[in-house]
C-alpha cells in the first residue's frame, strides 16, 4: 500500500525535458514518477493515473514517441527526452482528429481512460496509419475502458485513422 | 411517434462534456488541491479481526514533513462512525479491528511521500480474534460477533418504502445478520407439493466483485470556523453532508460537499467513504487535507456483496409456474453500508418479471470480518437473476418447452403488478423478448460447441423520489439549469441541457447546466438506480413550466395584457395578436434594467405520478451467443444483444453506450471478475489479479436495440437505463455456456478453469 521507500530526503536528479514542445530545467527526487512530474510540478492533470502496476493504461504517454506508463517510469529518466501528454495533442483550437472522433463516436463516458487511449492510439497511427480492427484490439488491449465496452473507441480510432490517411469520413 | 415531434430531445446530441475531456481540460476531485494542502495516508489493519491494544505513532510524528497521526481516540469526541441505513461504520477503527484492510489511523504530512513513509512506521499492536471469513461462518452457531453492539436501522421513508420488511423488534438476539428480509404470498408448500415439475438449483454462487471505477476515492476537505468544505467523489453529495455534518454536530448548511466530474461511478460511489477521514484529518490540523486512495486501498473501501441463492420452482405441465421459493444470502463484510437495501432489492428482485401466484423469498445479509460490501450497478439484481434464470431453463427441457416460450407464458403483461400494490410493469417484455431472441438466432452458428443464452430482469428502480431543480433564464434569453444530480460518465449533464432546451424552445448551445454542489444547486437525494433522466428530468420539466408561469405573469404586468391571452412561444411568451416577447425582453422590462433573471423552481416527491413505488421498472433484456473450447474450458463470446426498453430515448446514442457499457461489465462477472479471500486477506485486490474486460474480449457481434413506447412517468415517456443490461448478463452467460457443455454452472465467473472441470465433472475448484 505503501506508494515509495527509501528515504524521503536526499537523493535528486537534474534534467532537461521537453513536454508538448516546451522546455523544462530542474530537480526532481529521484522517487518521483513522471505521473507525478507531470501533474504536480507541471500543473498537466490532464494524465491520469489508476492502476499504479502498469495494467490499466490510464497514464499512458508518449516518451520520444514511445508510449510509457507514467505511472512506473520515473521523471529522472526523462532527462534528454521529449514527452507527449493529452494537452499536447491539440493544435491550437484545432482538436486532433483522434480527439475529435471520440467525441463523434461517443467513445468515451467519464473519460478518466481517455487521455491514455488518445496517446497510445496516437502511437499506433503513426506506426501503422491504417490498422484493421484486429490490429486496433491488439495494441490498445492494455488501456481499460470501464465505461463504455470499447466498441465505441475501436470505431473512433479507425475512423481517426481515415480522416489522417485524408480518406475522409462517410 | 413522428420524426420530428421534438426539437432538441430524442436525438444523439454531441455530448459537451466529452470535448473536455478529450483535451485534459475536464477536472476531476483527484485533480483539485487547494494552497497549503497537506497529504494524507491510511494506515490500515493487518488482521481481519483483532483488538486493538496499541498504537504507536511517536516514530512517525518525528518524520519529516509529518503533522499528524489521527487516531479513534483522537476524534471520540465527534460522533465518530457513518452510515445511512445503519450508522454502524467507524471513520476509524474503534476498540477492534473488523478486516483487513480497516483504517486504523490517518497520518498527515507535508508530502504525500512524507506521509506514506510514515504510515510504514505507525506500530499498531492488536490482539488477535477469531475471525468469520464466510457467510456460513458467520451464520454458524456461536460464531464471533463482528459488531458487538446493536445499531438502529434508519425509520426514514426514504429507506423504508423501498425494503421489504424491517422490522422494529428485531436485534433481540445478537447475531451476524446484519439485514433480514422476507418477502411472499400464497401457500408456497402446497404449490410445491402439488406440482407437475418441482426444479432445484441450490447453492449457486454469485462473487464479490469490485467496481473498479478508474479514479479511486478521494477527498479533499477543509475544516475551518465551524465550516466544512469537501470535495470528492461521492454519487450523491448531499447524504454525504448528512453524514458529516451529524459527525461534526455542524448545521447542513455549514458543510458543503463539491463534486467535480467523476472518473466512474457505477453505484461504488453511492454514500459516503473518504469524506469523514479527509475531514478528520482537517479538523485535526486546521489545514485542508487531500486523501487518495490507491486500488488496493478502494477494494478494502468497498465490494459488492456475494451471494449463495437456493431456488426452487413449481411448474404446471404446460409450464405455467405455480410457485418460487428462493432462499438468498449475502456476504456484506464487515459493515452495513448499503447492504440492507441491496438484500431488500435482491428478494424484490430475485423471482424475476413473472406472474409468481405462490412466493416466498427469505434473504438475508450477513456480516462477516471481510471488507464491507455496498452499493454496484444494479444491486440485488444480478445475484438472484444468475440463480432463478438457469432454474427456468432447466425447467424449459424438463418439460420439453422452449426455453423462450416458457418465459413468454409466464411473464408480467404491461401493466400488471410484479409486487403487490406496488407501480404495474411499464414496459413489454414478451415484445422485447421477441426482438432479443430473433437477433441472437439470425446470427447463430449453431456450430457443436457454442450455446445461445437470454435472461430477462425487472427491477423496481429510481430509487426513493425525492428531487428538485432550478432554472434561472437570463437577460440574453440563454439558460442556466442547477442540479444536484452528479455527472459520472452517464451523461445527465448533456440530457438535462436537451430536456430544458426542449421545454423553453432555446437553442441547446444557450443552456448550460450546473450539479453536484450541496451549497449552490437544487436538492438532489442521490443518483443511483437510473433516474437522473427520470426523476431530475421531471423536477426539470417543472422547473421550466414554472419560470414560463412567471415569465407570463410578469410580461402581462409589464405590457399590461391579460394573462389568460398569453401563449408560451419558444423562447419567450405570446402576447395578444401573436405578438412575441423573449424571456430576456421579458426579464429586462420587468425589472426596468438589463438586468435580472427569473428562476422556476420544480420539485418531485411521493406524488402524482411519481406517487407509487418504484417510479419507474428497469428491465434488462440480454442474450449472448458463447463457443466454447473444449479442451481448456475457453469461453469465446461471439454475439452480445440488448435490448434497451427506455419508454423514450433523450440521446439514443448515450443509451447504446450506456446499455453496451452495462452488458460489458456485466460479462466481466460472468467470466473473468471475483475477489478471493484466502484466510484474513484477499490474494487479488488489485487490476493484475482481478481481471476486467478488455478490448480483445469484445464480442464480435454487438446490437444494442433501443424500444420506445413512451410508457415510463419521466420526461416525454422516459425511463431510466444504464443498470438494465447489467442485471441478467451473468444469468444469460451462463445458461448460454451451459447450453454450450450441456451442463448447467453453479457459480460464476466461468473461468477456464471452472468451465473445464464442468465438462470433465470434476468437483469445483474451491
Amino acid at each position: 500500500m505503501s506508494s515509495a521507500t527509501g528515504s524521503a530526503a536526499g537523493s535528486t536528479s537534474e534534467i532537461a525535458t521537453t513536454v508538448n514542445g516546451a522546455a523544462y530545467r530542474g530537480s526532481v527526487a529521484n522517487r518521483t514518477t513522471l505521473a507525478a512530474y507531470l501533474r504536480d510540478e507541471l500543473g498537466l492533470k490532464g494524465t491520469k493515473v489508476s492502476c499504479e502496476l502498469q495494467v490499466c493504461g490510464v497514464c499512458s504517454v508518449l516518451v520520444d514517441g514511445r508510449p510509457v506508463s507514467s505511472c512506473t517510469y520515473l521523471a529522472a529518466d526523462i532527462d534528454g527526452r521529449t514527452v507527449e501528454t493529452v494537452e499536447g495533442l491539440a493544435t491550437g483550437e484545432r482538436m486532433h482528429e483522434l480527439q475529435r472522433a471520440f467525441v463523434r463516436n461517443f467513445a468515451l463516458q467519464c473519460g478518466f481512460c481517455t487521455p491514455g487511449f488518445l496517446m497510445m492510439s496516437k502511437a499506433l497511427l503513426e506506426r501503422n496509419p491504417d490498422p484493421t480492427e484486429d490490429e486496433i484490439r491488439e495494441y490498445l488491449d492494455g488501456n481499460i475502458c470501464r465505461c463504455t465496452g470499447y466498441q465505441p473507441i475501436i470505431a473512433a480510432v479507425l475512423e481517426a485513422a481515415a480522416e489522417l490517411r485524408g480518406v475522409g469520413v462517410d | 411517434m413522428t420524426e420530428r415531434e421534438h426539437g432538441v430531445v430524442g436525438r444523439s446530441v454531441q455530448r459537451r462534456d466529452l470535448l473536455e475531456k478529450v483535451t485534459g481540460a475536464a477536472v476531476y476531485a483527484v485533480d483539485v488541491e487547494p494552497s497549503g494542502t497537506l497529504h494524507a495516508k491510511v494506515v490500515r489493519s493487518s488482521y481481519a479481526h483483532a483488538q486493538l491494544v496499541r498504537i504507536d505513532a511517536e516514530a512517525a510524528l518525528a518524520m519529516p514533513g509529518v503533522v499528524a497521526v489521527v487516531t479513534a481516540e483522537d476524534i471520540k469526541d465527534l460522533f465518530p462512525r457513518f452510515g445511512h441505513i445503519v450508522a454502524d461504520h467507524y471513520i476509524l477503527a474503534t476498540g477492534k479491528v473488523r478486516y483487513y484492510g480497516e483504517p486504523v489511523a490517518l497520518v498527515v504530512a507535508e508530502t504525500l511521500a512524507a506521509a506514506s513513509d510514515a504510515a510504514a512506521q505507525v506500530e499498531v499492536h492488536y490482539s488477535e480474534l477469531p475471525a468469520v471469513m464466510s457467510a456460513a461462518d458467520a451464520l454458524a452457531p456461536s460464531a464471533p460477533l463482528v459488531h458487538d453492539e446493536a445499531f438502529v436501522v434508519s425509520p426514514d421513508e426514504s429507506f423504508t418504502a423501498m425494503a421489504a420488511t424491517p422490522t422494529a423488534d428485531e436485534v433481540l438476539e445478537r447475531d451476524n445478520v446484519a439485514h433480514e428480509v422476507t418477502l411472499g404470498w400464497g401457500d408456497v408448500d402446497a404449490a410445491l407439493a402439488s406440482a407437475h415439475l418441482v426444479v432445484s438449483n441450490e447453492g449457486m454462487k454469485f462473487p464479490m466483485l469490485y467496481a473498479y471505477a478508474m479514479e479511486p476515492y478521494n477527498a479533499v476537505a477543509t475544516y475551518t470556523d465551524h465550516q466544512l468544505d469537501v470535495i470528492s467523489t461521492a454519487q450523491h453529495p448531499f447524504m454525504v453532508r448528512t453524514d458529516l455534518a451529524r459527525i461534526f454536530d455542524l448545521p447542513l448548511s455549514r458543510v458543503r460537499v463539491q463534486v467535480p466530474y467523476l472518473g466512474g461511478g457505477y453505484g461504488s460511489k453511492s454514500y459516503t467513504k473518504v469524506e469523514p477521514l479527509a475531514a478528520v484529518g482537517s479538523w485535526a490540523t486546521g489545514r485542508p487535507v487531500k486523501l487518495v486512495l490507491d486500488v488496493e486501498e478502494a477494494i478494502y473501501t468497498t465490494r459488492a456483496d456475494s451471494a449463495e441463492v437456493n431456488v426452487r420452482t413449481a411448474f404446471d405441465a404446460d409450464g405455467t409456474i405455480l410457485a418460487r421459493d428462493i432462499e438468498m444470502i449475502l456476504d456484506s463484510g464487515a459493515y452495513a453500508d448499503n447492504s440492507p437495501l441491496v438484500v431488500a432489492k435482491a428478494a424484490n428482485r430475485s423471482f424475476g418479471p413473472y406472474r409468481v401466484p405462490n412466493l416466498r423469498v427469505r434473504g438475508r445479509s450477513v456480516y462477516t470480518n471481510t471488507s464491507p460490501a455496498s452499493s454496484y450497478r444494479g444491486f440485488g439484481a444480478p445475484q438472484g437473476s444468475f440463480a432463478g434464470e438457469i432454474n427456468l431453463d432447466k425447467a424449459a427441457d424438463l418439460l420439453g418447452i422452449d426455453s423462450a416460450e416458457l418465459r413468454r407464458r409466464n411473464l408480467v403483461g404491461p401493466g400488471e403488478e410484479i409486487l403487490p400494490g406496488k407501480r404495474g410493469l411499464d414496459a413489454d417484455l414478451r415484445a422485447d423478448l421477441e426482438l432479443l431472441v430473433g437477433s441472437l438466432r439470425r446470427d447463430a452458428s449453431n456450430a457443436q460447441s457454442s450455446g445461445i443464452g437470454y435472461a430477462l430482469t425487472a427491477s423496481d428502480a429510481g430509487a426513493f423520489p425525492v428531487s428538485t431543480a432550478h432554472v434561472r433564464l437570463q437577460t440574453d434569453g440563454s439558460v442556466v439549469v442547477l442540479s444536484g444530480s452528479t455527472e459520472m460518465g452517464q451523461g445527465s449533464r448533456s440530457a438535462l441541457a436537451q430536456i430544458a432546451a426542449e421545454e423553453l424552445g432555446v437553442e441547446l448551445i444557450a443552456v448550460s447546466v450546473s450539479q453536484s454542489d450541496t451549497a449552490t444547486v437544487a436538492y438532489e437525494r442521490t443518483t443511483g438506480a437510473s433516474r437522473t433522466t427520470t426523476l431530475t428530468g421531471l423536477a426539470l420539466q417543472r422547473a421550466c413550466a414554472d419560470a414560463r408561469a412567471k415569465a407570463a405573469d410578469m410580461a402581462a404586468e409589464v405590457f399590461g395584457w391579460p394573462v389568460e391571452t398569453i401563449q408560451p412561444a419558444p423562447g419567450g411568451v405570446l402576447g395578444p395578436e401573436e405578438k412575441f416577447v423573449g424571456f430576456g425582453e421579458v426579464i429586462m422590462r420587468w425589472f426596468g434594467a438589463a438586468a435580472g433573471e427569473i428562476t422556476g423552481v420544480g420539485l418531485v416527491r411521493r406524488d402524482g405520478a411519481t406517487q407509487k413505488m418504484p417510479p419507474f421498472w428497469e428491465c434488462g433484456i440480454v442474450g449472448v451467443e458463447v463457443s466454447v473450447e473444449p479442451d481448456t474450458g475457453q469461453v469465446d463470446v461471439r454475439q452480445l444483444v440488448t435490448v434497451a426498453d427506455v419508454g423514450f430515448a433523450i440521446n439514443p446514442h448515450a443509451v447504446e453506450g450506456q446499455d453496451l457499457g452495462a452488458a460489458t461489465q456485466g460479462l466481466g462477472a460472468a467470466l473473468f471478475e471475483e475477489l478471493v479471500y484466502e484466510g484474513p486477506q484477499l490474494v487479488n485486490p488489485n487490476v493484475v489479479d482481478y481481471r476486467v474486460p478488455r478490448m480483445r474480449d469484445v464480442p464480435a457481434k454487438i446490437d444494442t436495440i433501443i424500444v420506445e413506447r413512451r410508457d415510463g412517468i419521466g420526461p416525454y415517456g422516459a425511463k431510466g437505463a444504464g443498470e438494465g443490461a447489467l442485471n441478467p448478463m451473468t444469468a444469460a452467460v451462463a445458461i448460454a455456456v451451459g447450453r454450450a457443455t450441456g451442463k448447467w454452472p453453479t457459480r460464476v465467473p466461468l473461468t477456464p478453469e471452472r468451465v473445464w472441470r464442468l465438462l470433465n465433472d470434476l468437483p469445483d475448484d474451491s
